[in-house]
């Protein structure tokens, strides 16, 4: 079993090997040091978002409501702002706003013991009903003087590299940390791995849950401050965008297995790069919308494909994956 | 005889006098006889809007500026707001036909959707006035901006931005189906028609996201940094358009054309910083009157609905660094809802 999982990872890689290659030779103004760093640059809130979802399927649940932890709190920030409030009790707002949410979450999933992917679902509909309904004035939050300075977060670069990168990087850094070298890393491995033998064996699963909710929520929130400082504004009705449907395949792609206790960081960088190196190749090539989605649609579906050969359900697998 | 020549002579002196003395009576007032009419065709009267979503400042706008107009004549405004769900926006907009408001204001998501909905409801006795993105049906009005000739501006502007430059340009559309976003790269087509040494290096839809429109804009000026002009669909989705020119410290030599409401934060402003060179603004509280007025006419007008149809399109505002500063060119949405 483990070693098709690392095949498929593998498979995952060298699609997109190909792709990349395919790309460096028959599309001019591809393999460049800015395009590349173009080409990274649009997908590392996407790949934030990723290690955010990461996080809590290695831990066998899914959080449907990180494009609202994604919208909501970055949007109080520049709503708060815009109303006269100071940048930093703003941002001390969201982020306990972020932690509430996280807490929420944690607790519906862990001691209600709602399956995650309706409790998420809810939560999130439930936290973009009250940005919408309580919190800000329109759906787009615009950029105001207060928050100078802060567009830094999402624009220009360090040591030449795009600041969005470099927040990506460190992303990833934090979180593999978190799951190799913590020993509550170690635990969510093994929740995910087998939920009953993990509480069995001494491990306080609930509070460890709720900690990984509460973690995801900050990181949907990290990457919200760093799309809204890149586009000087917060969209907040991505919410509404098939953008968690990117993540989860960002996430699938990458290797991680829905079923949990699997995978990592490098799963979801090499998923990042896949989805990043076909849209910019396609956008090079002025593919149409329609044809971006179809394509799109042909490489989830492989993916899955894919997925069901190496990793055939059994009975096993069966009883594991709710999702 | 001479009596009845006298009698006649003080009748005619009576009535000379009453001729002077009009005036003076009419001092005391003079009934209208149309007001009364058309107070009572507006009185309880509900108005139904449904826009593609509310919070945006377009959709606000229209909210407030009918709102102001309408309600002191006692008509019920309400609304149903879809939140960008086109479902839901059908739904809305059929159970709407079994409660039968007098008027129904919408604001299609695209051409098709609604289309036969709206017909039926004309067919059932509601106005429909359309507004700003239209659909296939014709119904009793359609007030909003005209598209084509927006999008034949915007890419006239960038045209001649790139006169004795590299003539390659973008173009950052919309969402594919929505008329707004179809019948602009119809005008556009038509000007670079006119102009065969510009090259669109690319063209491409960003569904009205401001983040999609700027990964779209950074990739294409990485490839094409003698870009000389970009022609946005929307003014809300360009903030990305913007940003990705920002970054790439081409602001000022990509010349950014784009459209939208002209609320102050969004149009004004931005015009101001660089962001855009040219906003086309289709003046929201001017088309909200104008839509206010069209219901008051229909109601008062006894019309059957569907017997008569007509188009108000929008007077357009270009907003370029000339007129940013001014009072006139922009609006708050702030003010509009006092």
């Amino acid at each position: 079993m483990k070693r098709l999982r690392f095949n498929q990872q593998e498979i995952v890689f060298a699609v997109f090997a190909v792709l990349f290659l395919a790309f460096s030779i028959f599309l001019r103004g591809f393999l460049t040091p800015e395009n590349m760093l173009t080409l990274l640059q649009n997908v590392a809130v996407l790949g934030i978002l990723g290690l955010a979802m990461a996080l809590v399927v290695i831990g066998r649940g899914i959080d449907i409501s990180l494009i609202a932890a994604l919208a909501v709190p970055p949007g109080l920030v520049l709503q708060m702002v815009q109303n006269g409030h100071s940048l930093p009790a703003s941002l001390l707002t969201a982020v306990l706003l972020t932690i509430a949410f996280g807490l929420i979450n944690g607790w519906l999933i862990a001691y209600a013991e709602v399956p995650s992917l309706f409790a998420t679902l809810a939560t999130g509909l439930l936290l973009a009903g009250l940005g919408q309904a309580a919190l800000f004035q329109l759906d787009v939050v615009q950029w105001s003087d207060g928050m100078k300075g802060f567009e830094r977060l999402g624009q220009g670069t360090i040591a030449g590299i795009p600041t969005s990168i470099v927040m990506f990087a460190i992303a990833c850094v934090v979180v593999a940390f978190l799951l190799r070298q913590t020993r509550w890393g170690a635990y969510i491995y093994a929740i995910g791995d087998n939920p009953y033998a993990a509480r069995v064996t001494g491990i306080p699963s609930r509070p460890i849950i709720v900690l990984q909710y509460v973690v995801a929520a900050l990181i949907g929130c990290f990457a919200g401050l760093v799309m809204a400082a890149s586009v000087n504004s917060m969209p907040t009705r991505i919410f509404n965008s098939t953008l968690i449907y990117d993540v989860i395949l960002v996430v699938v792609l990458g290797g991680i297995g829905l079923s949990g206790g699997r995978g990592g960081v490098l799963n979801v960088v090499i998923g990042t790069l896949l989805i990043g190196t076909m849209l910019n190749g396609m956008t090079i090539m002025d593919i149409s919308y329609a044809g971006q989605n179809l394509v799109k649609g042909v490489v989830l579906l492989l993916a899955v494909i894919t997925d069901s050969f190496l990793n055939p359900r059994n009975e096993e697998t069966a009883q594991q994956g709710d999702i | 005889m001479k009596y009845a020549v006298r009698t006649a002579k003080v009748i005619a002196a009576a009535l000379g006098l009453a001729a002077i003395a009009a005036p003076a009576l009419a001092q005391q007032g003079l009934d209208e006889p149309f007001q009364k009419p058309f107070k009572e065709s507006l009185a309880g009267k509900t108005v139904a809007y449904v826009p593609v979503a509310m919070n945006f400042d377009l959709t606000e706008g229209w909210y407030a500026g009918m709102k102001k107009e309408l309600e002191p004549f006692g008509v019920k405004f309400e609304i149903r707001d879809p939140n960008w769900n086109t479902n839901a926006g059908a739904q809305a907009v059929t159970s709407l036909i079994s409660e039968k408001p007098a008027v129904m204001v919408i604001h299609n998501p695209d051409v098709q959707t609604y289309a036969k909905l709206l017909q039926r409801a004309e067919n059932e006795g509601i106005y429909v006035i359309q507004i700003n993105m239209g659909s296939a049906y014709r119904s009793s009005a359609f007030v909003g901006a005209n598209w084509i000739e927006i999008g034949e501006k915007d890419t006239e502007a960038v045209v001649k931005a790139c006169q004795g430059k590299s003539n390659k340009i973008a173009v950052v559309q919309g969402a594919l189906s929505a008329a707004a976003s179809a019948y602009t790269l119809k005008g556009v087509e038509n000007v670079l028609a006119k102009h065969p040494e510009i090259k669109v290096v690319s063209s491409q839809a960003a569904d009205w996201d401001a983040a999609k429109a700027k990964a779209i804009t950074q990739t294409v000026l990485k490839q094409n940094p003698d870009l000389c002009g970009i022609v946005g669909f929307w003014d809300g989705m360009d903030i990305g358009t913007a940003a990705a020119v920002k970054e790439a410290g081409l602001t000022g030599k990509v010349f950014v054309a784009t459209s939208g409401g002209g609320e102050r934060k969004g149009a004004c402003e931005l015009v101001k910083s660089g962001a855009f060179d040219l906003n086309l603004s289709y003046d929201v509280p001017t088309q909200a009157a104008q839509m206010a007025g069209t219901i008051k006419w229909l109601l008062s007008s006894g019309a059957k609905a569907g017997s008569i149809k007509g188009s108000e399109y929008t007077t357009l505002i270009p907003i370029t660094k000339e007129n940013a500063d001014s009072q006139t060119a922009c609006w708050n949405l702030g003010d509009l809802k006092k």
